[in-house]
């Protein structure tokens, strides 16, 4: 079974402004906009270095959106930031109708996703997020999940044309994937084989399943873990091929089990290999004020859940 | 310049368009598009440099972006009127597999439209955002927007108007179609805008009016000043009042033909009131 070492904690926003930093410099046509969260997003090094292509549009997400849909006209590349709350619901008919039904090169780029944004609580937890936008026609949905991995998405969806939403977090968490790994939307990526249950998990859910796999290898269950970043196009081959192998499967994610990436997949599992599911996620509920782990413990987004929940799964067989 | 029967012309040919286009299906919003008759002619014809072999990014022309989309039959109209799709095609409207979507849609490519609109309130930001775009393009072309009353008590508005004015965009000029009403009835009872020229002085906006928004000098005298006033790091607003439903007595005076298709008797009658000139579609 395969290890994969934490290189030391860092947090998925920061791969965020790195890459944005980086494609701010190779490519003239990217511009950036945010509302009035420039130090959380770690925008600061791209608005330093590309005054006359950023731009602070304050509290005010909803003309964000549409400058960013304008923009996006003459050929720019605009990238937009704020939390996961006020890039998706707070802005919901400015991003369906300005930007993906009018088709706009935007790239929704949305921190502090979750749970385990922590203190401030269920106002700013969003946990319906993915669902919001995966239903909007021709958008992509991506959900990374270390520094490395969300780097590498946010240089990879200035290459991408069409409207995207790349969802990160705010703490710092293991950094693992590895640095020189190119980023391919729409493909998800086998970090362990294993031929007795499968887990495709998404976000910081990765991490914990790649615990729960190591620790039920040890108990001899063989587990195949996927990490699916992206949630919308979702890579169905890929995850049908390990079913057949597996004929078992246990979904994670740090979101509403209604709406999420593990909905997608049974949609995809009923459709062409009907398999036992098992669902982390949080259920139907709002979140609430604590720290990101004593959250992720009570609802559930951890590796001792998805051991438990792997362990059901398998008496479905 | 064109001479003034020709425009007038176009004001009779593009009145009969819209009657016609909604009669048809039975819907679709015949008062503001006629009360805004008179501008889109001035603005395609006389004010904007705009190329009808459309492109998308529009770099180096005048693009125009229309947020109160509702009022789609004008816009169609003098779009098909200046060339950017057959005026054939002015048959579809709102009928299944068209172009030609109840509001203004990208989505099926119909030429000379650069973004959905129907949803009220976004058009101003997009606009904005297209000004940027030619901003750091260094594309000395104009950006014009029109923009409903009843529209403004979208937030989003204000939230825009504050945007333009703090970051000088000056390569913009947005018109509101001031005609007092909506579809509930007066703008003043639905929900009073308050003194809308000093709101827009007060965000920032030069600010000028047009007294009659029905009058082709006026409103071409107008623009033209404001063109002028480009490139002075201040964004440019026109209030221009309209009459909802102009050219069709029976529509006028009243928000009662806002959203409403005459029938064939009263199709009739409005068309007498408008003769043909170019030619119907």
């Amino acid at each position: 079974m395969k290890k994969y070492i934490d290189k030391g904690a860092k947090d998925t926003r920061s791969g965020f402004g790195d890459g944005l930093t980086e494609i701010g410099r190779n490519n003239q046509n990217v511009v950036a906009l945010c509302a009035d969260l420039v130090g959380s997003l770690k925008m600061d090094r791209f608005k330093e270095e590309n005054p006359t292509r950023f731009y602070q549009v304050g509290v005010a997400e909803a003309n964000m959106m549409g400058l960013a849909a304008g923009l996006s006209i003459g050929g720019k590349i605009p990238f937009t930031g704020t939390f996961a709350n006020f890039s998706t619901g707070r802005v919901y008919d400015q991003i369906r109708q300005s930007i993906a039904y009018s088709g706009k090169n935007v790239k929704i780029c949305a921190s502090h996703a979750g749970l385990t944004l922590g203190e401030d609580g269920a106002t700013h937890q969003i946990l319906e997020d993915i669902g919001l936008m995966k239903m909007l026609p021709g958008m992509t949905v991506i959900n990374t999940c270390d520094y490395n991995q969300t780097k590498s998405a946010t240089i990879a969806l200035a290459q991408h044309i069409g409207p995207a939403y790349l969802r990160f977090g705010r703490p710092k968490v293991p950094n693992f994937t590895s640095e020189e790994s190119k980023f391919l939307i729409g493909k998800g990526i086998i970090l362990n084989e294993g031929s007795d249950v499968t887990i495709v998990a998404t976000g910081h859910l990765v991490w914990e399943s790649l615990i729960a796999a190591e620790k039920l290898y040890a108990k001899g269950t063989s587990v195949e873990v996927i990490n699916i970043h992206t949630i919308k196009p979702l890579d169905e081959k890929l995850i049908i091929e390990s079913v057949k192998k597996t004929r078992a499967i246990v979904t994670a994610e740090e979101h509403n089990i209604l709406g999420g990436l593990g909905e997608s997949i049974s949609r995809t599992l009923s459709l062409n290999f009907p398999t036992p599911q098992e669902f982390i996620g949080t259920n139907d509920t709002f979140g609430e004020s604590g720290t990101p782990n004593q959250l992720m413990k009570k609802y559930g987004l951890n590796s001792s859940n998805i051991i438990s929940k792997v362990e059901k799964v398998l008496l479905r067989k | 310049m064109s001479d003034k029967k020709e425009l007038l012309d176009l004001v009779l040919q593009i009145r009969r368009d819209i009657l016609r286009m909604v009669h048809k299906v039975n819907s679709g919003h015949p008062g503001g598009s006629l009360g805004c008759t008179e501008f889109f002619v001035a603005l395609y014809k006389e004010i904007m440099d705009h190329n009808s072999n459309f492109s998308m990014k529009g770099h180096n022309e005048d693009l125009f972006f229309l947020s109160n989309g509702h009022i789609s039959p004008v816009f169609y109209s003098i779009l098909a009127r200046t060339g950017y799709f057959p005026v054939d095609e002015l048959n579809t409207f709102r009928l299944i597999n068209s172009r030609l979507q109840g509001h203004p849609a990208t989505h099926e490519e119909l030429p000379g439209v650069r973004i959905a609109s129907g949803s009220l309130g976004q058009g101003l930001s997009v606009a904005l955002g297209a000004a940027l775009s030619k901003r750091i393009n260094a594309d000395p072309k104009t950006i014009y927007v029109l923009l409903g009353d009843g529209e403004l008590q979208e937030g989003q508005n204000w939230e825009a108007f504050m945007f333009a004015a703090a970051n000088k965009v000056d390569n913009i000029i947005a018109t509101i179609d001031f005609n007092g009403k909506q579809i509930d009835g007066p703008t003043k009872q639905v929900l009073d805008l308050g003194d809308l020229k000093s709101k827009l002085i007060s965000f920032g906006w030069k600010t000028l009016e047009i007294n009659n928004g029905n009058n082709l000098e006026e409103i071409i005298s107008v623009l033209n000043h404001a063109k002028k006033l480009l490139g002075k790091k201040t964004p440019i607003a026109i209030l221009m009042k309209t009459e909802m439903g102009n050219g069709v007595d029976y529509m006028m005076h009243t928000h009662a033909w806002h959203g409403i298709a005459p029938n064939d008797e009263q199709l009739k009658d409005a068309l007498l009131q408008n003769p043909e000139t170019i030619g119907d579609y």
